[in-house]
């Protein structure tokens, strides 16, 4: 592993997590995330209330 | 009682996180993202990978949630509708071809990916899956179930009949998600889903750290250790070849390209899809921003520190620079690092179970941009249009099951639409975005309810940098491609020489003409209801 090796994976493996966290920190600090946020798998598609 | 609001908050919004990342994880980041680095060299490809997530993946994101939200405003759900809707043109609709044959055909080679985790948590359950130390055992075991040899011969694997066959468990996958589409029980199962990712990620963090302290298991081979293992993922210089050697190659460009686009499901039409259910003012800037991020710490930090190091060490060199198509390294490197955990069976099926949920929700969300088309366009009701995309689906799963020498069918379709389709589709959704509905415009839709501020920067980035990226990219690929001379990664040549590949090309036009057929007539059935509209208003 060259310095070159470490440098790109810190960089990508760091800027990854601090990434998410700040993505986590920004969704948990937000008043009433939960009512305004979604993710594909909550989205409610109507043509599923079919019979 | 504020104590029990608090924490009755603090719940959902924990509910809301996992929602929002857990849609972001499938295959893509544990299995085809390794197969991708390991293929064109660990670091330079890293180097494409960020530029393809910060100057395409996000800005796509962004606008493909704005221009959903904004066609579902105005009732329309599938992106032919939304395309016809923004660009006032005939030929608009018919682009939408794309954004149905993209995850449709995706579909096809995906659930067969997705059989061979629930294959491997089956073996694992039933403690079948222990080889010993010898790794060419475990790529004895792979190459003859998934059929690598010869055509055909993924019927059946050796000694263990139907039961231990690629196409049994093909099969049930088959029948599982389209039992659960059609019902309309897909929500129950990402209900699940839900919870089972972050169990997911813990047992990706446990594979991890058990990766991380490998060592050198042969002490034979004393420069397959894990060091040199993660030298090889993350050297952005490989020996014998120079940093702009490497980075001059135009076809590992898109093919980073496409990797983004595959595991954010960007430019599949699905996201468009599924925004244009969302109310008008909810949040759709940091719901994308954050399932981007979820995605990208499961892709970089755990499937690229996890996969390929393992592969390295265990497997050699050698295989890790000729990977048995894009999602075979995994499942031939992971079993030997299993096999040196404690508890590998449990933490094997664990692991495998799990990637094969995360895989279900994604191939459920694929099938859904064709079902809001053909409810929409056509009539029909939600049975009969997953019956028809379960006949088109089931032909091209059995030519890609059944074609599988060196796993040519499926990595045909990865690359001609799991790559250049996407493609093409994601460059056409930017300029829609950036040039017909208006970058200003549509970063107004964007910021509508937005709970982050959204700086000016990614609207000239998706007016003029997105597009640029995508056409020189294209161009270079198109040229190495053109003017290359004979061998099997020159694509377009593959196209004339290889009856197979001709045939799945063939295969995938035809469903590219039906469905050109359907939008035409779906473009009908609009103008029709168009103009009894305004004949009432008159």
């Amino acid at each position: 592993m060259t310095l070159g090796g470490w440098v790109v994976m810190i960089l990508s493996v760091g800027g990854s997590t601090a990434f998410l966290v700040w993505c986590l920190y920004k969704v948990m600090s937000t008043p009433e995330s939960e009512q305004h946020l979604h993710g594909q798998v909550d989205i409610h598609t109507p043509d599923m209330d079919q019979p | 009682m504020q104590e029990l609001r608090a924490r009755v908050n603090w719940t959902s919004r924990v509910g809301v996180i996992l929602a929002v990342t857990g849609s972001a994880v499938g295959l893509g980041n544990f299995l085809r993202f390794p197969g991708l680095a390991a293929k064109y060299g660990g670091g330079a490809f890293m180097i494409a990978y960020v530029c393809a997530f910060l100057f395409l993946g996000l800005p796509i994101a962004f606008a493909e949630w704005s221009m959903g939200r904004y066609g579902g405003r105005h009732g329309f759900n599938s992106s032919p509708g939304i395309y016809r809707l923004i660009w006032k043109n005939r030929i608009a609709p018919y682009f939408g071809i794309l954004a149905m044959i993209v995850p449709i055909c995706i579909y096809m080679y995906y659930v067969y990916i997705e059989a061979w985790c629930l294959a491997y948590a089956t073996r694992y359950l039933f403690h079948a899956m222990n080889f010993g130390p010898d790794s060419r055992c475990y790529e004895r075991f792979f190459a003859e179930f998934v059929g690598l040899n010869k055509h055909g011969e993924a019927m059946h694997t050796p000694g263990e009949g139907l039961l231990g066959s690629a196409v049994f468990f093909v099969l049930m996958c088959f029948v599982f998600n389209f039992a659960l589409i059609y019902r309309g029980l897909n929500k129950g199962i990402e209900w699940f889903c839900r919870w089972a990712m972050p169990a997911l990620i813990l047992c990706a963090l446990l594979v991890l750290i058990r990766v991380l302290t490998l060592g050198t298991p042969d002490p034979s081979k004393p420069d397959q250790n894990i060091l040199n293992g993660l030298g090889y993922m993350w050297n952005p210089v490989k020996p014998g070849s120079t940093f702009w050697q490497e980075l001059a190659n135009a076809e590992m460009w898109m093919a980073a390209a496409g990797q983004i686009f595959f595991s954010l499901s960007v430019g599949f039409g699905i996201v468009i899809t599924y925004a244009s259910y969302v109310k008008k003012d909810d949040d759709i800037a940091l719901s994308s921003l954050t399932a981007c991020a979820g995605n990208e710490f499961c892709e970089v930090a755990l499937g690229g520190l996890i996969t390929v190091p393992a592969a390295f060490v265990f497997l050699g060199p050698q295989v890790v620079q000729n990977p048995p198509g894009t999602f075979g390294l995994g499942f031939m490197a992971l079993p030997m690092v299993f096999g040196q955990m404690p508890l590998g069976d449990f933490v094997g099926f664990l692991f495998f179970f799990l990637l094969f949920l995360a895989a279900i929700t994604s191939s459920l969300s694929m099938l859904q941009p064709g079902v809001a088309f053909l409810e929409e366009g056509l009539g029909l009701n939600r049975r009969a249009s997953v019956s028809l995309l379960g006949f088109i689906t089931a032909l091209g799963s059995t030519g890609v099951v059944y074609f599988s020498k060196d796993l040519i069918a499926l990595d045909t379709l990865d690359f001609w639409v799991g790559t250049f389709c996407l493609y093409a589709l994601a460059a056409f959704q930017t300029v829609l975005f950036g040039w017909v509905l208006g970058a200003k415009r549509g970063m107004a839709e964007l910021r509508r309810g937005a709970e982050i501020h959204l700086p000016e920067f990614f609207r000239y980035v998706l007016q003029y940098v997105t597009p640029v990226y995508l056409l020189v990219v294209f161009g270079f690929w198109l040229t190495q491609n053109l003017i290359a001379g004979e061998g099997g990664s020159n694509r377009l040549q593959q196209l004339v020489q290889d009856p197979v590949v001709a045939t799945v090309m063939i295969f995938v036009l035809g469903v590219a003409v039906l469905f050109g057929l359907f939008i035409g007539q779906a473009v009908r059935n609009w103008r029709r209801a168009e103009a009894a509209s305004e004949e009432v208003m008159i």
